[in-house]
């Protein structure tokens, strides 16, 4: 009997229907004519033949093509603007049996993410990349990328692309030629349906080559935007074909079976570690059996503010190295301005009996402030109970909470009768642990010459130490 | 006979299908679809050879299917 039988309909990679506008939406967000659809059904197709779509993982730029996970019915993820051959490269290394495809535009790829993908292709990642050379910034409305033509007139370019102003024209699979490590480049174009069937043949070569895991493929599409270039959809073809091929030559760029590994210099074997081994080593560096034999009766977040040069981040390293030797897992995050002297600093400090999950701390439970400043600026992130420490000396108003342990130490004035005004952070230090309890003196002095830089000013240091807690006595703090 | 099915509703009347369609099979309809598009119709069943070059130069991935005539259970 004769009959009709499907020969080419929709891929079972995209979804049956698109949540973006709502319910049953079952045309894409692009405009007509343009090349994304196309290619992105080659895409399709290619994951349907391969029967890979399981294992797929397509990472979506920030372009026009950052709804891609709306339509492929795969694994997805939205990468920050360039940055996905860097997140292609964890999710691979991770995931080592995933398919994972980089599909970015010109302007997310040659322009903001010219970094990641040259390191990308430098490593040789095992991954697949398509790059869609439009010669345009398309989302944003039509401005000048790197790959736009000399003398085209865009956004930003309105009287036309100068060689000596803007740059010439950016070839990324040139680029890539330059390169060892990839295994594939090609450029190719959807302009006509012989350079389409191309296409589809490079499409799947590329992620063959990621399924027997050869190394880095880069397929460079030309690609019309018909809306940023004022052409109708058909015209756009033709001007790509005839013109745009000049500048962007078609072809082959390299078919290698394995990377390429011929650059002359040092060939000395490194000592290799794989991923597994690196985490166990991580691990393993973790599990060191905590030395402490009383338990921290809760865990330290400390925040230490003040302004650049009061000494706060080196106290900060002096608690966590404190943390440390007591066998603690411990956190030491710092935050200050470009100014090395003179600009408001804090650090994070987590001394905790258990693994640190973040850094960060948002609410400490124990703040030390070497400034006004500081102690506006934290006063009111401390929580319920926490400890503030203030420093009387150049602090002088009062702590407005009420729910919190105050204690003031002129710590300034304390280190200036030393001689040693620089030292008011180990005053500040020494109170928390004394009142605290978290830490022994005993550890902190043990600890002091490990971080203190000037050697000559241990004994003065030291001094402190013992003059800070007379003085916490003498006024009944402890 | 050959024949390429058009989602009308989906088809946003860029046209390239007419253009790459080696026997002329199709062209504008002349009317608008939901979306405000001038959609393509498919027209010349004897002409067609269910290349398939519509389908994979559309844009969107369901607007044209291709079905080819052959033997069937």
């Amino acid at each position: 009997m004769i009959g009709q039988v499907q020969k080419f309909g929709k891929s079972d990679s995209f979804y049956d229907t698109y949540e973006r506008k709502g319910e049953g939406e079952q045309s894409t967000h692009y405009c007509p004519g343009c090349g994304h659809g196309t290619i992105q059904k080659l895409i399709a197709q290619a994951i349907d033949d391969l029967k890979i779509q399981d294992r797929t993982i397509f990472l979506s730029p920030v372009g026009c093509s950052v709804f891609a996970y709306y339509y492929y019915d795969t694994g997805n993820i939205q990468c920050s603007h360039g940055r996905a051959p860097a997140v292609a490269t964890g999710v691979k290394r991770t995931v080592k049996d995933a398919i994972v495809i980089s599909y970015q535009g010109d302007g997310d790829l040659a322009g903001i993410g010219m970094t990641e993908i040259v390191h990308a292709a430098n490593r040789g990642e095992p991954i697949t990349v398509f790059f869609i050379n439009n010669a345009i910034y398309g989302m944003t409305g039509g401005q000048m990328a790197p790959t736009t033509p000399l003398g085209r007139k865009t956004l930003t370019t309105p009287f036309g692309r100068d060689r000596d102003r803007d740059g010439m024209p950016m070839g990324m699979a040139e680029l890539m030629q330059a390169i060892a490590a990839p295994v594939f480049i090609e450029r190719c174009s959807v302009a006509t349906p012989k350079e389409l069937l191309k296409t589809r043949k490079a499409v799947h070569k590329a992620l063959q080559n990621q399924i027997d895991n050869k190394g880095f493929s880069f397929v460079e599409i030309l690609s019309p935007c018909p809306t940023n270039w004022g052409m109708s959809p058909v015209d756009a073809r033709t001007w790509m074909d005839q013109q745009m091929t000049l500048l962007y030559p078609l072809g082959n760029f390299r078919d290698s079976v394995t990377k390429q590994d011929d650059r002359p210099g040092d060939q000395e074997e490194p000592l290799w570690l794989d991923d597994e081994a690196l985490v166990d080593l991580l691990k393993g560096a973790s599990d060191v059996p905590v030395m402490r034999m009383e338990p921290l009766s809760e865990t330290q977040r400390v925040k230490i503010a003040g302004f650049g040069g009061q000494g706060v981040l080196s106290a900060g390293e002096l608690v966590a190295t404190c943390g440390m030797s007591e066998g603690l897992a411990v956190s030491w995050l710092p935050s200050y301005g470009p100014e090395m002297r003179g600009g408001s600093a804090n650090v994070s400090v987590t001394l905790s009996m258990e693994d640190v999950g973040s850094p960060l701390v948002d609410h400490p439970n124990v703040l030390l402030v070497m400034n006004g400043p500081s102690l506006d600026h934290f006063e009111d992130q401390v929580v319920e109970n926490a400890l503030v420490f203030v420093n009387s000396s150049i602090v002088t108003r009062k702590v407005r909470r009420t729910d919190v342990r105050t204690i003031y130490i002129p710590a300034t004035d304390l280190a200036q009768e030393a001689g040693l005004v620089s030292a008011a952070n180990v005053v500040m230090v020494t109170a928390y642990l004394l009142l605290s309890k978290a830490i022994p003196l005993d550890t902190l002095k043990r600890c002091i010459p490990l971080v203190l830089r000037k050697k000559a000013f241990l004994e003065k240091n030291l001094s402190l130490v013992e003059r800070t807690m007379v003085y916490l006595q003498e006024n009944g703090m402890v | 006979m050959n024949h390429v099915r058009v989602r009308d509703d989906e088809c946003k009347g860029c046209a390239v299908c007419v253009s790459v369609c080696p026997k002329g099979c199709l062209a504008m309809s002349g009317k608008l679809n939901t979306m405000g598009y001038e959609y393509v119709h498919f027209f010349h069943e004897e002409a067609c050879t269910a290349c398939g070059l519509c389908f994979l130069s559309c844009p969107e991935p369901s607007a044209l299917t291709v079905l080819a005539e052959q033997e069937v259970e």
